[in-house]
């Protein structure tokens, strides 16, 4: 059925230890959806080596993962892919939330201009993964195994046994590290008989990505609680490229998934939304239901569980695929120092201190925009339908109409590698929060200046010397001195994720020194935390 | 903590009452049910008390629970 992209098909190359029966590798990576091959260039960046094993020879079938936020785009950038998705994605930053045949409500997700990323990308998962690959295979440090299943995980305490089904034979690794990115069916999940609980939602969707040329729509999100042409139930509207729209309709409990994947029946569905007179091609259809639930922990020793392994969301908000880049994100700079001895093996319990929040509050926002949109008892819906009547005319109803609430980073509030603010502060990234981005001279970008090291943001003052960091001066006005509240001399310690771990007024060396010690988990008292 | 006022507010809690079943006057029993969610979504706001709002819902819950129909 697809016209507008023909999945690649990887070859599978007959690994050296189908000769020896069995090998040995510091790091091995389950899954190459987006969030193994994230994971894998982002260690293959930091200079570490991995294997990356794959039950299948392609990419994502259909656009799943399609809206891409700020945060994550940022972090592609970092891993010089920023570009790319820009060029090909479509950015939006404007939704618009419809209540039968009427707007109810319009968010702008970016008002403020002067970041390198906007608020979203979307783009099709399959073309995200086929550069992942690409980069994958360029960095020449991963060892990309298509048609290598997983079939047997021994978790041991200083690494983790793996057996490995190829179609020319099996073998046997010893892993120093396994990361689990097998997604919600995780293979590496179920040997360990990991108990994985959470709420169900009854409702099924059916997904369609639409092919429409020429279709006068504006590029932004739509939403419609119970619209003329799909009464009773709602409809999401997402443009990707390729002139290909994504499109959601929700079909209730007791929807025949099969019956509603028939294409008839789905072009029926359009037709009433699009109007009789627009042509279009049907693509991908799926019917779906989803959970919200997670692991009790994401590290379980040597084997770390990152993104839909670790944790499953509903699709409103777009939490799901930026989870798990975040999560990759977390993780990689803290095992790459691990691997590279500087820093002690209890930096990666950090992991689960900050992931952990990070999944929950997933999970909380994607459940109450499920729940807004899916009510389950008479008194929900009238509820519901009440908010989106008064939003028109009353901006508190606004506020509580849950379409879903766009994926926004995680800040690590609790998290055992930041230092409490010692000074007073009235605004800039506290500890914990991400950095803020702004335009710099000569059309650079600050996040284009941090990279994936440590690095010391210093306003205005001569820097001062401290060691195993590296230092980058900005003038103590403009714009990025006002989005950082700084004055001369105000000084911020970035992590190599570009999250704040501590910030100071007035750059003492031995404050800033204790405080590098901290965000890599060298004190003791991080170690206590964190056990 | 927060206190619900149980005390007499209204000088004339009769037209208050009155006033609140005539809202329901010619409404469908679903437009009824709204017109309840989109009053209490409105007091709400104006209440501007989040716990304060608690202690409304469990006394109402606790009245109507406590009721010879409920099941």
């Amino acid at each position: 059925m697809p016209t507008t992209y023909a999945n690649p098909r990887y070859s599978f190359r007959p690994p050296p230890e189908l000769a020896t029966g069995e090998g040995r590798a510091r790091v091995v990576i389950v899954g190459a959806g987006v969030v193994g091959l994230t994971t894998a260039l982002d260690l293959a960046r930091h200079g570490i080596a991995s294997i990356l094993l794959d039950d299948d020879d392609t990419v994502s079938f259909g656009s799943r993962a399609i809206c891409w936020s700020k945060r994550t785009l940022e972090i592609y950038d970092r891993l010089g892919l920023g570009q790319k998705l820009l060029d090909k994605g479509v950015t939006w930053k404007v939704g618009k939330v419809f209540f039968k045949d009427r707007l109810a409500y319009e968010f702008d997700l970016l008002p403020e201009p002067g970041h390198r990323m906007p608020a979203f990308v979307n783009l099709q998962q399959y073309y995200l993964e086929e550069w992942l690959v690409a980069a994958c295979e360029a960095s020449g440090l991963v060892d990309l195994r298509w048609k290598n299943r997983l079939q047997e995980v021994s978790p041991r305490a200083d690494g983790v046994g793996l057996e490995v089904a190829t179609p020319a034979g099996h073998y046997r690794l010893e892993a120093e590290w396994l990361l689990a990115c097998d997604g919600a069916r995780s293979t590496v999940r179920e040997r360990l008989g990991l108990p994985f609980e959470g709420q169900v939602f009854r409702d099924r969707f059916l997904i369609a990505d639409v092919v429409i040329e020429g279709f006068a729509m504006p590029a932004e999100r739509r939403f419609w609680f119970d619209p003329p042409f799909h009464p009773g139930q709602s409809v999401l509207l997402h443009k990707q490229p390729d002139s290909m729209w994504r499109i959601d309709f929700q079909l209730g409990a007791e929807a025949d998934p099969e019956a509603e994947k028939e294409p008839e029946r789905v072009r029926a569905r359009i037709r009433a939304m699009l109007g009789a007179e627009v042509p279009f091609a049907l693509e991908w259809v799926s019917v779906y239901t989803f959970r919200c639930r997670r692991l009790e922990r994401f590290r379980h020793g040597r084997i770390f569980f990152v993104g839909d392994s670790a944790h499953q969301v509903s699709p409103f908000g777009a939490r799901g695929g930026n989870g798990g880049v975040q999560d990759a994100d977390n993780l990689v700079w803290k095992l790459a120092a691990v691997l590279d001895g500087r820093a002690p093996e209890s930096l990666l319990d950090s992991y689960d201190a900050e992931r952990i929040p990070a999944a929950d509050e997933n999970i909380l926002h994607s459940t109450r925009a499920t729940d807004f949109i899916t009510p389950r008892s008479e008194a929900a819906r009238a509820y519901r339908d009440a908010v989106l009547l008064l939003a028109k005319d009353h901006p508190f109803a606004r506020a509580m109409v849950n379409a879903g609430r766009l994926s926004t980073p995680h800040v690590y509030r609790e998290s055992p590698l930041s230092t409490a603010d010692g000074e007073a502060w009235s605004g800039g990234p506290a500890p914990g929060a991400p950095a803020i981005d702004a335009p710099l001279p000569e059309g650079e970008f600050l996040l284009g200046r941090l990279g994936g090291e440590p690095v010391l943001l210093v306003f205005g003052a001569s820097a001062p010397t401290v060691a195993g960091v590296r230092i980058l001066r900005l003038p103590a006005e403009g714009i990025a001195a006002e989005r950082w509240d700084a004055r001369p001399g105000t000084t911020y310690l970035v992590r190599p994720d570009q999250h704040v771990a501590a910030r100071f007024r007035t750059p003492d060396p031995a404050a800033i020194a204790r405080a590098l010690e901290r965000m890599w988990g060298r004190t003791s008292e991080t170690a206590r935390r964190a056990a | 903590m927060a206190e619900l006022d149980r005390s007499p507010r209204l000088p004339d809690p009769d037209a208050v009452f009155v006033r609140l079943v005539r809202a329901h006057r010619d409404l469908s029993a679903e437009e009824s049910r709204r017109l309840d969610a989109a009053l209490v979504l409105l007091l709400a706001n104006q209440l501007g008390d989040a716990a304060l709002l608690d202690r409304a819902i469990e006394a109402a819950r606790a009245a109507v629970l406590a009721s010879p129909e409920a099941p």
